[in-house]
């Protein structure tokens, strides 16, 4: 739907990124960082299509993360961390996707949180491991065996990140174009139709769940590699709580969605939090209010219809 | 085969015993479905003709008997399984995906068929398209192809549901009441698009009808069920002139 505003608005949008992270060098570290989470929240869309809310993705973002902390001392070269970030994400996704896939709803939503809850705890109880609540500073990586100025690294890492949204915004696109996706959105509606016709709906929803894993494990890997510095916190419950407000800021209609979201959120955040320090999550709250009372297809709903209108 | 052989019959339950706490839906039900036939299952509310269907779907569990379907048991088997055995269903509430088009849950049937596993290529691929288009086409639902499947009339959502299965080849297609809920004015429409199209597909078919004139004019065979039994069983013209199914059966229908 809407092919032509969601290609237009990729590349305007992307354009624009660059734009604004070329003419506000501080604002780059923020801006990737919303891609990074954009990625992130892309994984809780494919859910939102089979109707389920996952209140505990932070999980495999957090994974992705202490993926690279952990790493990164025997082995610094950021273009093998990446991958492996994204891998160890997509294999505990297996691993509880085997387990979630067969609930559904409230519980779906509930287990996905009780686990990501153990994983925090781990991450904070296991101080030997992983220095507890103090993290982990991630420090020395290398880009191709080279070690660039730090402004050329912040650029790499932009990159990366826009690089890897644009490629995971197309996956996803054709995914859910597919039968595969579209049986996906099937298990909102009918499930036992797609059992009726031999399709095994508990495996169409491993797929996105493993699929949404992996995209949680490269935007750990982006965020650890970005803010050089990964906590037990990245797993903690209001950070996968952060990622359901996005995509519903964001919006679920359209894979650009998240990143309009992601953008939109982490701006928001730095400013208010700068005007206003002590009512940021105030306005936050305020501005998810408005969009699930006059905007229920988020920003991308907004955006679309402003485009019909005019067309 | 020589053309004096009987013919073996594609479904074949022997003893079926289901109860409900002291309800018995099933009690010693003994069927055969002929290949090519369509068999009418007429009863009172209650007497277990649902309960039939769900159990030779795999919904079910019988508590006692045997079901084969070419000659080899259905029991135990996983409802998926049992389709890919060759065996579809429609519903008595219509089991669309209420947020697709009636296009796409057409392909969304055939991709089933295909073996939907490719998350790469669209479900509306040319192939799949012209084939969805032209199942639509065959039960008159080509002008409301492109149609949110929930905005359909109840005739044409029971269409659509079955379409859906037919899509999937089966060869034997179990319907839980197909023409109710459908207006009275369009319900001899429905039920005439619905038999042309599955004698041409070849499928047999056991269909649940309340309807007696339906049962009358499409029905090869009628089986009448009362409390979990089948008190008779025979041509319409037969089985609808029984003094005591007319009492017992029809009667109680005529007030519900």
């Amino acid at each position: 739907m809407n092919r032509p505003l969601e290609a237009g608005l990729a590349v305007l949008g992307a354009a624009a990124l660059v734009l604004v992270a070329w003419a506000a060098p501080w604002l780059k570290f923020v801006l990737t960082l919303a891609l990074a989470k954009g990625i992130a929240v892309l994984g809780i869309l494919l859910l939102l299509r089979a109707g389920q809310v996952s209140f505990g993705h932070a999980m495999f973002l957090a994974t992705g993360a202490y993926t690279v902390a952990f790493l990164a001392p025997e082995m610094p070269e950021a273009l093998l961390l990446l991958p492996l970030g994204a891998l160890f994400g997509t294999a505990l996704g297996l691993v509880v996707g085997l387990f979630v896939a067969r609930y559904r709803d409230i519980f779906f939503g509930m287990l996905n949180l009780a686990l990501s809850m153990v994983l925090y705890s781990l991450l904070e109880k296991l101080y030997a491991l992983t220095k507890g609540t103090d993290g982990i500073r991630v420090a020395g990586l290398t880009f191709a065996g080279a070690q660039p100025a730090r402004e050329i690294q912040e650029w790499i890492m932009f990159a990366l990140a826009l690089g890897l949204a644009l490629g995971f915004g197309l996956l996803v696109r054709a995914y859910l174009g597919s039968p595969m996706g579209q049986a996906l959105a099937g298990i909102k509606t009918r499930e036992t139709r797609l059992e009726f016709m031999g399709v095994p709906a508990r495996r169409v929803l491993l797929f996105a769940y493993v699929l949404s894993a992996c995209m949680g494990g490269t935007a750990g890997a982006l965020v650890a590699m970005t803010s050089r510095h990964v906590t037990p916190q990245l797993a903690y419950w209001t950070s996968s709580g952060e990622l359901v407000f996005i995509a519903i800021l964001g919006g679920a209609g359209s894979a650009l969605g998240p990143f309009l979201g992601a953008v939109a959120f982490e701006l928001v955040r730095v400013y208010a939090a700068a005007q206003v320090a002590d009512a940021w999550q105030m306005i936050l709250g305020g501005v998810l209010l408005a969009v699930i009372l006059f905007a229920p297809g988020g920003v991308w709903g907004i955006l679309a219809a402003r485009f019909k209108a005019r067309a | 085969m020589s053309a004096t052989a009987p013919l073996r019959p594609l479904l074949s339950a022997r003893s079926l015993r289901l109860a409900f706490g002291g309800v018995k839906a099933a009690d010693g039900i003994d069927l055969d479905v002929m290949p090519g036939e369509f068999l009418a299952i007429i009863g009172p509310n209650g007497a277990g003709k649902t309960t039939f269907i769900n159990m030779t779907t795999g919904y079910l569990r019988p508590q006692g008997g045997s079901i084969d379907y070419e000659g080899r048991s259905l029991l135990g088997l996983r409802p998926r399984a049992i389709v890919r055995r060759g065996i579809g269903r429609s519903f008595q509430l219509p089991q669309l995906f209420t947020e697709h088009t009636v296009l796409e849950n057409a392909a969304l049937a055939i991709a089933a068929r295909a073996g939907l596993w490719s998350p790469l290529t669209p479900l509306l691929r040319p192939g799949w398209r012209a084939e969805a288009e032209a199942l639509l086409d065959r039960f008159g639902l080509g002008a409301v192809a492109g149609a949110r499947a929930d905005a359909l009339n109840e005739g044409a959502r029971k269409l659509a549901d079955i379409a859906m299965a037919v899509a999937l080849n089966p060869r034997l297609l179990l319907m839980d009441e197909p023409t109710s809920g459908v207006a009275a004015s369009e319900k001899m429409g429905v039920v005439e698009t619905l038999v042309r199209v599955l004698r041409q597909a070849g499928v047999t078919a056991v269909f649940v009808e309340h309807d007696m004139d339906v049962v009358a004019r499409f029905a090869d065979r009628v089986a009448v069920w009362s409390q979990g039994r089948i008190v008779a069983l025979g041509p319409p013209q037969q089985v609808l002139a029984d003094p005591v199914v007319r009492r017992e059966v029809i009667g109680i229908e005529a007030h519900a």
